[in-house]
């Protein structure tokens, strides 16, 4: 270990580099604590932290019971329909949360179409009946659960599918029932890659800002922004940011101390388990447990986008579609490219150096996911600022040229922008695959004389093909959706779809925004599509021996 | 360590698509708050007349200040567009804008409507107003701003969050005449009156009106007048059902907040700047942002669309709009402590 370790040193370059906007905006803890603290302690503190706890919370029961439930069905029943679940449950990610947002208040809000027909129909006027207000913390709650689940859904249905049939008939052998063989078998076993979905479904949550700011529920992120934007510090703002970090930090390491020494490692060469044939009402309610998701959050809501851009036709045409399009698909495929690139360099690091320097810069690097788009990308144009100007500032005096800026509004800060915010998804899907292959293969591999470059390339990547597979998709998805980091980085006269959807709906012309979101939908769709077929054929032929 | 190089090319060919084109030789840069629906055409219509490309990057106003200031003396941006006085106050704060001397923008520009150096200008003015519900709402009973904290609204007024700056400014220009201590007690009335807790913006308080929730909305004029012009059959129903009612016009008159523009302290291509600032206060452009989004113009003397005029004359209030942004700190603060959401 005496000779410069160029993984080690790797890892912890790129992870430094990545974590420099973390660090930027978490320094201004050192800031002076002003006055605005006294005041924001004094007023709206209290309901920032209460408001966020309860979201995080109702989305991790929402997306926990939709997600696992769907995949234990689709991965180990028959019933009827489950050949269409198992791709379409993972639809709503193609859908940005602020977008399902405004749909469903278009639809269920007191002016709304179901309302109005209700109060036609009975002739009730306001204050007459109860209807639960779709604009509140439940209703929140709810649209963010709809979105997510699909992590979940993705990374668990992945782990039950790769479970072995032998742990589950020793269970049997010693007398454990289908429910308890659920529970201290298949669901246990399957921890890693449920936690894995799970915390970032609930990093998405803490970082969602369209939504909670359209239904007016004041979180962390809507009082970072209020901070900012309405009192004008933006010190505060960061602390505000600074202080949520904290909490993600404190969630990831409790995660991890309440696992400690367990591993989960899944034997390599085993039998697909054969599906369980469910019959009669057993089989129409896996159907209808599976559908209600899809039907909630993908059918409804883009039938109502298609609703409201065919009344508006003739602009949604209009517009220079295909120009915003390439663009959005082309940025979230390098990025996603990329994204997976880096993963797949720290999380190999880690299995092969490990030590705690290592693990940590791979914990820090993967906390860019939880913090709101905005607040990234400020602490990513800070130090590319700092250094475009540097450099011209030398350039003009030792060179006599002008520079101007090198970085700062381009493509290469956006990208950067989005590696920061999304490699934790990449990360945590092909850690979660990782940790699923015994050391002992490693090893084994070594023996045999592969360098670990090698034993990656021919023993890892065929076996996690579907993990790598995954994280492409979710990272292809979570780019074309961003909406915050893209608005404030892009370079000039470059727009996505996501922008464009958002200008509009800001000004509050939703019919006007369907078209853009559909596009976002489209475009989302057709590599859901291929990339859920490829995943499910590389898992026929690894499991099948 | 294959990825590495891999990673290495893909970096390479990012920067290669990511840098900038040769720069033409005519062209002026903007950042702008205004959407670009709401920007574009206009810009169009300068290119074709004067052959100076313009570039645009859109966002919010907050995020622009900050990537103009992070990028310092270096930066592209040689006009920054903004939907608020307050935004404009700030940037002048922080040592973003430059001032300009040119005779048509002070000609052209009333005072109230520009910074005291000139360091920015307004270009369409936006007045934030009362709209009732016609069938419910007797005009008579609506009187001022102030009012609206009066008990007989109890659960008649939809008003969105005090997270917006157009009711931050609002309650700011209110702070600028009655001072912190009775504005705080303004808005706990106000908030004690609101028919449910504010959410979506203006145009779904609009609605709400229009659907019997509320009896009165605070919202600016110009999403009404949108609304009434929309494409979406539903939007023109509700519009129809709602009036626009002037306040405060027997005192200092209706609250109004402009959209307005500022020459970058930095800026590259100033000439360039102040000719496209002029051409935005041109006869032709100012009618543009009333028939196109129903603002007012900032010009006098101009044409207004048949939406406006149907709404009819109205004051001003001519409070300097830089107090806006002096005030805007203040007025989150004391909503925060009034509960307004």
């Amino acid at each position: 270990m005496s000779a410069p370790d160029p993984w080690r040193a790797g890892v912890i370059a790129v992870a430094t580099l990545l974590a420099l906007p973390v660090l930027t905006v978490f320094s201004a803890v050192f800031l002076p604590v002003g006055e605005v603290w006294r005041h924001l302690v004094e007023t709206v503190l209290a309901d920032y932290v209460v408001n966020s706890l309860l979201l995080m919370l109702g989305v991790a029961g929402g997306v926990l019971s939709i997600g696992v439930t769907c995949a234990w069905l689709t991965a180990n029943c028959h019933f009827p329909g489950r050949r269409l679940f198992e791709w379409a449950l993972l639809l709503p990610l193609a859908i940005p949360a602020y977008i399902i947002a405004y749909t469903y208040t278009g639809m269920l809000d007191y002016p709304g179409p179901v309302q109005s027909a209700l109060r036609d129909w009975f002739g009730w006027g306001y204050g007459d009946y109860w209807f639960p207000r779709i604009r509140s913390l439940g209703g929140a709650i709810a649209m963010l659960s709809l979105v997510l689940y699909p992590y979940v859904y993705l990374l668990s249905r992945a782990a039950f599918l790769e479970q072995s049939l032998l742990a589950l008939e020793a269970g049997r052998m010693l007398g454990a029932g289908p429910w308890a063989r659920l529970w201290r078998i298949s669901l246990p076993a399957a921890r890693p890659a449920i936690i894995a979905g799970l915390s970032l479904a609930l990093m998405e949550t803490l970082a969602d800002y369209g939504t909670v700011q359209y239904f007016g529920v004041s979180t962390f992120t809507t009082g970072i922004f209020r901070t900012w934007y309405g009192l004008g510090d933006s010190g505060a703002a960061a602390q505000l940011a600074a202080l949520m970090m904290l909490f993600v930090f404190a969630l990831i390491l409790a995660e991890r101390w309440s696992r400690r020494q367990a591993r989960y490692h899944a034997g390599a060469r085993t039998r697909p388990l054969p599906r369980k044939v469910l019959t009669g009402w057993r089989a129409w309610l896996a159907t209808v447990a599976c559908a209600m998701p899809l039907l909630l959050g993908f059918v409804l809501p883009v039938g109502q986008l298609v609703v409201w851009a065919s009344r508006t036709l003739e602009a949604t045409l209009a517009d220079p579609f295909p120009r915003l399009v390439l663009n959005t698909l082309g940025l979230a495929a390098s990025a996603a490219l990329l994204a997976l690139l880096l993963s797949l360099f720290m999380a190999y690091g880690r299995r092969l150096r490990g030590g705690a320097a290592v693990t940590a810069a791979v914990r820090v690097a993967a906390l860019g996911y939880a913090i709101p788009g905005t607040v990234i990308a400020v602490g990513v144009m800070i130090p590319f600022g700092w250094l475009d100007n540097t450099v011209a500032a030398w350039a003009r005096d030792t060179l006599g040229v002008s520079t101007g800026l090198l970085l700062s509004g381009t493509l290469f800060a956006l990208l950067f922008a989005y590696m920061v915010r999304f490699l934790a998804v990449s990360l945590q899907t092909v850690e979660a695959g990782l940790e699923r292959v015994k050391p002992m293969m490693d090893e084994s591999a070594r023996t045999l004389g592969l360098t670990p470059g090698r034993v990656l390339a021919r023993v890892h990547l065929p076996i996690l093909r579907g993990s790598l597979l995954t994280a492409i998709l979710l990272v292809f998805v979570d780019v074309m959706k961003e909406l915050p980091a893209t608005l404030i980085l892009r370079p000039f006269d470059f727009n996505t779809l996501a922008v464009r959807a958002y200008e509009l709906a800001s000004d509050e012309r939703l019919a006007e925004a369907a078209g853009p979101a559909i596009a976002i939908v489209l475009a989302g769709i057709v590599p859901v599509i291929l990339l859920s077929r490829s995943i499910a054929q590389s898992r026929g032929s690894t499991t099948v021996h | 360590m294959k990825s590495l190089r891999n990673l290495l090319a893909l970096a390479a060919i990012a920067v290669a698509v990511a840098t900038p084109p040769a720069f033409a030789a005519e062209e002026v840069n903007l950042y702008s708050a205004r959407k670009e629906e709401l920007i574009k055409p206009l810009l169009d219509r300068f290119t074709d007349a004067t052959g100076i490309e313009v570039n645009l990057v859109t966002g919010k106003a907050d995020a622009l200040l900050k990537r103009l200031e992070t990028e310092g003396r270096n930066t592209p941006a040689d006009l920054l567009v903004t939907v608020d006085a307050g935004r404009l106050h700030r940037a002048v704060v922080a040592d973003l804008l430059q001032p300009v001397e040119s005779d048509v923008l002070a000609e052209r520009i009333p005072s109230a409507y520009r910074h005291p150096e000139n360091q920015w200008f307004g270009l369409s003015i936006r007045s934030r107003v009362m709209m009732y519900a016609k069938d419910r709402v007797d005009p008579s009973e609506l009187s001022t701003y102030e009012d609206l904290a009066d008990p007989k609204w109890k659960g008649r007024i939809c008003i969105r969050s005090s997270s917006n700056i157009y009711n931050q400014s609002l309650v700011a220009s209110l702070i600028a005449v009655h001072g912190e201590e009775l504005t705080e007690r303004w808005a706990e009335g106000l908030v004690a009156n609101m028919a449910r807790p504010p959410s979506g913006g203006d145009r779904d308080q609009i609605k709400a009106v229009a659907a019997g929730q509320c009896d009165v909305a605070v919202a600016n004029t110009y999403y009404l007048g949108t609304m009434l012009t929309s494409s979406d059959p539903a939007q023109r129903e509700a519009a129809a059902e709602v009036a626009v009612f002037w306040p405060n016009q027997d005192g200092r008159g209706a609250h109004v907040n402009i959209s307005g523009a500022g020459v970058t302290k930095y800026a590259r291509n100033r000439d360039n700047a102040v000719k496209l600032l002029e051409f935005l206060v041109s006869d032709s452009s100012q009618q543009w942002y009333a028939e196109a989004n129903s603002e007012y113009p900032a010009v006098s003397g101009v044409p207004l669309s048949d939406t406006l005029q149907a709404w009819g004359h109205f004051r001003a209030d001519d409070l300097n709009l830089a107090v806006l942004g002096r005030n805007n700190a203040a007025a989150v603060k004391l909503m925060d402590r009034a509960g307004w959401k």
